[in-house]
């Protein structure tokens, strides 16, 4: 088994999800993006366990599992209270730290 | 537990009962708050009466780990100095609270909130005067700041949050300069057989000269900013313009002898060496302190400005004292921090009062206050001489002690000190003709003289200032042994008289 | 030298008065000033028994000590708050309670309708008591607490009608000027302490002939100094006329009788460093002559009574510190010219008072005129005192002036020529303005006010003044009987009775030249005021216009110190403010300055703070690489 080509996979899924992540606006995009950026990380988990032949990897893709969904719960919670309040699911609109 | 803790312990105590009391009950929160702040002047006054004045040594010590990875330690002792210290501040809390019965009410917060604050600080002053252990004194010196930034900020007056906000930045600043210190002597100490922080052990290390020097300088400079020193002073005026009369009394009176203890306490004992390098430059210093405040104080319009200079001034001759190292400077110096507790206690309330009844700051909108308020007149007057250092009152024992133990050994130092006390009749006898004399205005003419509360508040202070005058051997038999530990320790003797008998 | 209990009360009694009608207030306006007159009488009760305890001991065992408490005690410093009644305090001391009481009873009648009068005696109280430890202080030290407690009594006197600024600035200025000389002494004590390590009179004198010569003359210049403050000698004199502005029996007792008067104590006390000192004897002569004379020309051209009468106690002090000046033989003369001058002095400023009095406190001598007539009790008084103060025999002054004159001569050379020659200018010039004070109040024409109704005080005024008249005829007859005073303190000042073998001139002929010159003063002054204008001319001499300026005194002080020293205040808080807060002030803006231009970058878009987490993921990684290279 080559893993290279599993890692090269595991790089263009997380290039994909960076870039998404600096140039969309939506916030539901964004979200996605940074969703996919954690499952490249699990891949190139995954495969690393499959390589060196241990359980290590496979659990850390669990944990990288669970905290995406919690990140989930709560991202999707905030997008939704931004949404009511600015009737715009834009992450742009939402800059209010800056001041 | 030892009685020094629970005097510590009690003002917190009384901080938490007034915490669980109803918010809108000012009046039972003033009155417990009184009521625990008397008590712990009991217990300190219990305290005292136990103590053995012959005795150079640390009493009523306690300690337990604290944090036993670095060999920190929660460890308590007093000394004659720390005694006379914590004596003054369990006096003076009691009477700032009752001066100042009303000057929470304006504040950005509740009465409640100004005195948790108010007793907590207590608990960390009689904790700063009360630690052995140098890492205990520095959180407690730091953790100090955060209550008086509150009060100044939350209950002062004018400009108070960029005050609140320059005294912090100023302490911290310093701080920070001896923590690095603090650090250092503990990993000297960890070469040297066991990390430790207890300043006996502290004081037996032996530090290389350039060693020495840097660590002192960490030391002092946070120390001569607390008790401000020029040119480290510009903070202290800007704080009292700002801050209630309460807790100016408390800032000037206790906080900033905290840098003026911490000379004696640590500078001296920890680097005998590099004081003996240092001293020169810091005579100068004080001297031009004692010079320059008083003339500042002579310029300024503003009547807690002119307080503030006036001390600057005065914690230029403590500073003249403790490193003309001799046993008259060392000792008139600790008397003398006791003295300005009391001496600025009486000039920052008595001011206190005719602001809060003038509705102004400006000495110039003062006069005539002889005629119509009395009482005020007189405490202020009275006040005024313990500033210039009246015979009759202590503040003089104190000085001419001090000038008295710098000649033999400075004497151009002691002879531009001694020149300072002209100046100190000018800039309080202007100040008196401006606010007591002349003609009555018709804005001061409906002014009201004390009432029974304040004049219950301001004359302890008067008969603390006049009994020790008179009669200062009690406090002085207590100063006495822990400035001949110190001036063994640092190796030093008095000069001997030229002319034997 | 015996114990003694009854010390203490000297002090006590008065400082217990002063306090308990200061804090009783105004319950005690009913009799606060009886108390006050029975407390300062029952202390010179007190010292007419010890003096005559003295008397029925021998020459060294006169002297009584009473030990009080330990004040200070620290390290090889101990000063005890102890007291010595000794020959020169026990003369102090009658003077002091005996004039004081005189004046307490006075001022009952002179303070009647003064609103405040009770405060008045307590300050008068506060003052006996602060004076007599002054002169019972057994050590430099507890000598200077009263030395400071007269000064702030005189301050608290000078300012009693303080709602009139000029009388506040008046009282001001009396405290600053002493307070220079108070630099003085605490130098001096400093000086004492690091030489011989003790601070009293017994202690120093007994170790003082070891000391260097340098040590011993800085001492006896700081003590000059502190002298000069106190009692109004060259250059700190200005204050004293100003003084004037408190009330009349004020003046009498404090800037006339006794507080001024202790330079001339401080330096007899001191005899053993002065003694041991030619330097610091010559330069007290010089400030003894200067201000005699400085005094009197002043003197010469005051229309106002009371500032003429000032600067006649300025001449006078000055006759006394040249005297102290001129060695052992001069301290009892000068304790002796203390005493007649206390008498004469204190009776015409009474005099003074008691003409204002009746004059709607009028003080301006050209209104005055022909006051004699309707006042002949005043003017009688007033008169014996005149002739007391020019030296008239058998008149108090002559025995004590004239004795300052002939020892003046006595001291040989050149500088007794000079010193001498001085003090004779000075009794002519003496004569002159006081023949002007005369000639301008109580003769003459009328120039009276429109609303001026004269009329003589009452008795309980009067009474004090008819005393001191007394006192101003015969006290020089009765200190000089047989040497008595100079007897009396031989064991303090340790005259050795080496009387000089060579005296200048006979005493005859030093008498008689004093009194010629008198003659020609008062003479002189008679023919000058013959007519007397109501608004004083404008077009006179040079002279006359710096006199009646204190010969420019006032102006120099605020050209070299006033000024400059405001300049400087106001300098120094700019350079404050900018200077020393601005570099504060600075550290704090650079801070703020970079953070406003980091600050650009938080923008608050979520994408541009991942783009920068990516570069900066990226910058990490590549540095990693590079150093595992």
């Amino acid at each position: 088994m080559d893993i290279s080509n599993y890692i090269y996979l595991s790089a263009l899924l997380f290039t994909i999800g960076a870039i998404g992540v600096v140039v969309r606006r939506n916030a539901i995009v964004v979200f996605m993006c940074v969703e996919l950026m954690l499952n490249a990380a699990n891949l190139a988990f995954v495969t690393f366990s499959r390589v060196h032949g241990n359980l290590d990897g496979q659990v850390a893709s669990f944990f990288t599992m669970v905290v995406a969904a919690c990140e989930v719960v709560v991202g999707l919670a905030i997008i939704v209270t931004i949404y009511r309040s600015r009737r715009s699911a834009s992450v742009d609109d939402a800059s209010l730290l800056k001041r | 537990m030892s009685i020094l803790t629970t005097l510590q312990l009690l003002p917190l105590f009384g901080a938490v009962v007034i915490a669980v009391l109803p918010v809108r009950n000012a009046k039972l929160i003033k009155q417990v708050a009184l009521g625990f702040s008397l008590l712990v002047a009991v217990v300190s006054i219990i305290m005292a009466l136990g103590f053995e004045s012959n005795s150079g040594a640390l009493q009523f010590v306690e300690s337990r780990a604290w944090i036993s990875a670095f060999n920190i330690n929660y460890a308590v002792g007093i000394d004659g100095m720390a005694l006379a210290l914590i004596l003054m501040t369990t006096i003076l809390v009691p009477i700032v609270f009752l001066a100042g019965w009303n000057e929470s009410e304006n504040g950005r917060w509740s009465v409640k909130t100004f005195y948790i604050l108010l007793l907590i600080l207590e608990t960390m002053m009689i904790g700063v005067f009360a630690a052995t252990d140098v890492f205990l004194f520095y959180v407690i010196f730091e953790a100090m700041l955060l209550p008086v930034y509150f009060l100044i900020g939350g209950y002062g007056f004018g400009d108070r949050a960029a005050a609140a906000m320059k005294f912090l930045l100023y302490s911290l600043f310093g701080g920070l300069l001896m923590l690095a210190a603090v650090i250092g002597l503990y990993i000297i100490s960890t070469n040297q057989g066991g990390g430790t922080f207890d300043i006996t052990k502290l004081s037996e290390l032996t530090i290389d000269t350039a060693t020495q020097n840097w660590l002192f300088l960490g030391f002092f400079i946070a120390f001569a900013i607390k008790a401000p020193l020029w040119p480290f002073h510009t903070w202290l005026p800007t704080a009292a313009k700002s801050a209630t009369a309460g807790t100016s009394t408390l800032l000037l009176g206790v906080l900033d002898k905290v840098g003026t203890y911490g000379m004696i306490r640590f500078c001296m004992s920890f680097f005998p060496d590099a004081t003996k390098t240092f001293t020169p430059a810091i005579i100068t210093l004080a001297v031009i302190s004692i010079l320059y405040g008083a003339f500042l104080a002579i310029g300024q319009k503003d009547i807690n400005s002119l307080i503030a200079f006036t001390s600057i001034s005065h914690f230029g001759f403590i500073t003249l004292g403790i490193f003309a190292l001799t046993s008259q400077g060392l000792t008139g110096a600790i008397f003398y921090m006791v003295n300005h507790g009391f001496s600025t206690a009486a000039l920052f309330l008595t001011a206190g009062w005719m602001i809060k009844r003038r509705g102004s700051t400006q000495i110039s909108d003062f006069g005539g206050l002889q005629r119509v308020t009395p009482v005020l007149a007189w405490s202020f007057f009275l006040a005024g001489m313990s500033a210039l250092a009246l015979p009759g009152l202590s503040s003089f024992v104190s000085e001419f002690l001090v000038l008295l133990g710098s000649f033999a050994k400075y004497p151009v130092a002691a002879i531009l000190g001694t020149t300072g006390i002209i100046l100190a009749a000018l800039y309080v006898l202007i100040a008196v003709q401006k606010s007591l004399h002349g003609e009555t205005p018709s804005s001061s003419a409906g002014m009201v003289d004390l009432n029974l509360r304040e004049k219950i508040a301001i004359a302890p202070v008067i008969l603390v200032l006049v009994f020790l005058g008179f009669y200062p051997k009690p406090v002085l038999n207590v100063i006495n042994p822990t400035t001949q530990s110190v001036m063994t320790h640092a190796g030093v003797s008095d000069p001997v008289a030229k002319v034997a008998k | 030298m015996v114990t003694s209990s009854n010390l203490v009360f000297l002090i006590a009694l008065p400082l217990f008065s002063a306090g308990l009608l200061l804090l009783l207030g105004r319950i005690a306006d009913k009799w606060g000033h009886i108390f006050a007159t029975l407390i300062s009488a029952s202390v010179f009760v007190i010292g007419l028994i010890e003096f005559f305890a003295m008397q029925g001991r021998d020459g060294e065992a006169r002297a009584a000590t009473q030990k009080i408490f330990e004040w200070i005690s620290v390290g090889s410093f101990h000063v005890d708050a102890s007291l010595l009644l000794d020959q020169l305090s026990i003369c102090f001391v009658l003077l002091i309670s005996g004039v004081g009481t005189l004046i307490h009873i006075y001022s009952i009648a002179y303070m009647s309708h003064d609103h405040d009068r009770r405060r008045f005696f307590a300050y008068l109280n506060l003052f006996i008591a602060a004076m007599l430890l002054l002169v019972l202080g057994d050590s430099y030290l507890n000598l200077y607490v009263g030395w400071e407690g007269v000064g702030l009594a005189s301050y608290l006197l000078i300012g009693f009608w303080n709602q009139k600024p000029a009388y506040a600035t008046a009282a001001k200025k009396a405290f600053v000027a002493n307070r220079v000389g108070d630099v003085g002494l605490s130098l001096a004590i400093m000086i004492a302490f690091t030489q011989f390590g003790t601070v009293t009179f017994a202690g120093v004198k007994e170790s003082a002939s070891g000391a260097s010569a340098g040590a011993l003359t800085a001492i006896g210049a700081m003590l000059l100094l502190a002298a000069a403050g106190k009692s109004a000698q060259f250059p700190l004199q200005s204050w004293l006329g100003d003084a004037m502005a408190g009330p009349t029996p004020v003046s009498a007792l404090i800037h006339a009788a006794t507080m001024v008067t202790a330079g001339v104590y401080l330096i007899t006390r001191s005899n053993f460093i002065f003694d041991a000192s030619p330097t610091a004897q010559l330069m007290v002569v010089c400030v003894g002559a200067i201000t005699l004379l400085f005094g009197a020309l002043i003197g010469t051209a005051k229309d106002d009574i009371k500032k003429a009468l000032a600067a006649s106690t300025m001449s006078q002090i000055g006759y006394m510190i040249l005297a102290t000046g001129l060695g052992p033989v001069g301290y009892a003369f000068a304790i002796m010219h203390l005493l007649t001058h206390g008498f004469f002095k204190a009776g015409m400023f009474l005099g003074a008072g008691s003409v204002m009095h009746g004059m709607n406190d009028e003080v301006n001598m050209r209104r005055y005129g022909a006051i004699g007539k309707v006042m002949p009790i005043t003017a009688a008084t007033f008169g014996l005192g005149y002739l007391a103060i020019l030296g008239v025999p058998p008149f108090a002054g002559f025995y004590s002036k004239d004795k300052i004159i002939e020892t003046a001569f006595n001291a040989g050379g050149t500088e007794g020529i000079l010193l001498g020659g001085a003090t004779l200018l000075g009794a002519a010039i003496t004569a002159f303005y006081m023949t002007r004070v005369i000639v301008l109040t109580f003769t003459g024409t009328k120039r009276w006010d429109e609303n001026a109704h004269p009329h003589e005080s009452p008795f309980l005024m009067w009474a004090p003044m008819a005393v001191l008249a007394v006192g101003s005829v015969a006290s020089g007859f009765l200190l000089s009987s047989g040497s008595a005073l100079v007897n009396w303190l031989q064991p303090v000042v340790n005259e050795h009775h080496e009387h000089h073998a060579e005296e200048f001139l006979p005493p005859m002929v030093v008498s008689a030249m004093a009194l010629a010159v008198v003659a020609l003063g008062v003479a002189f002054a008679v023919l000058k005021y013959r007519t007397v204008p109501i608004v004083a001319p404008e077009n006179v001499s040079a002279f006359t216009k710096a006199a009646r300026k204190d010969l420019y005194q006032d102006s120099f002080n605020e050209a070299v110190f006033m000024r400059p020293g405001q300049k400087l205040t106001s300098g120094l808080v700019r350079t404050d403010n900018k200077v020393i807060d601005g570099l504060v002030r600075m550290v704090g803006w650079v801070i703020q300055t970079c953070a406003s231009s980091l600050r650009i970058i938080q923008n608050g878009y979520v994408r541009s703070y991942a783009l920068i987490m990516v570069f900066g993921v990226l910058a990490l990684v590549t540095a990693v690489w590079m150093v595992t290279l």
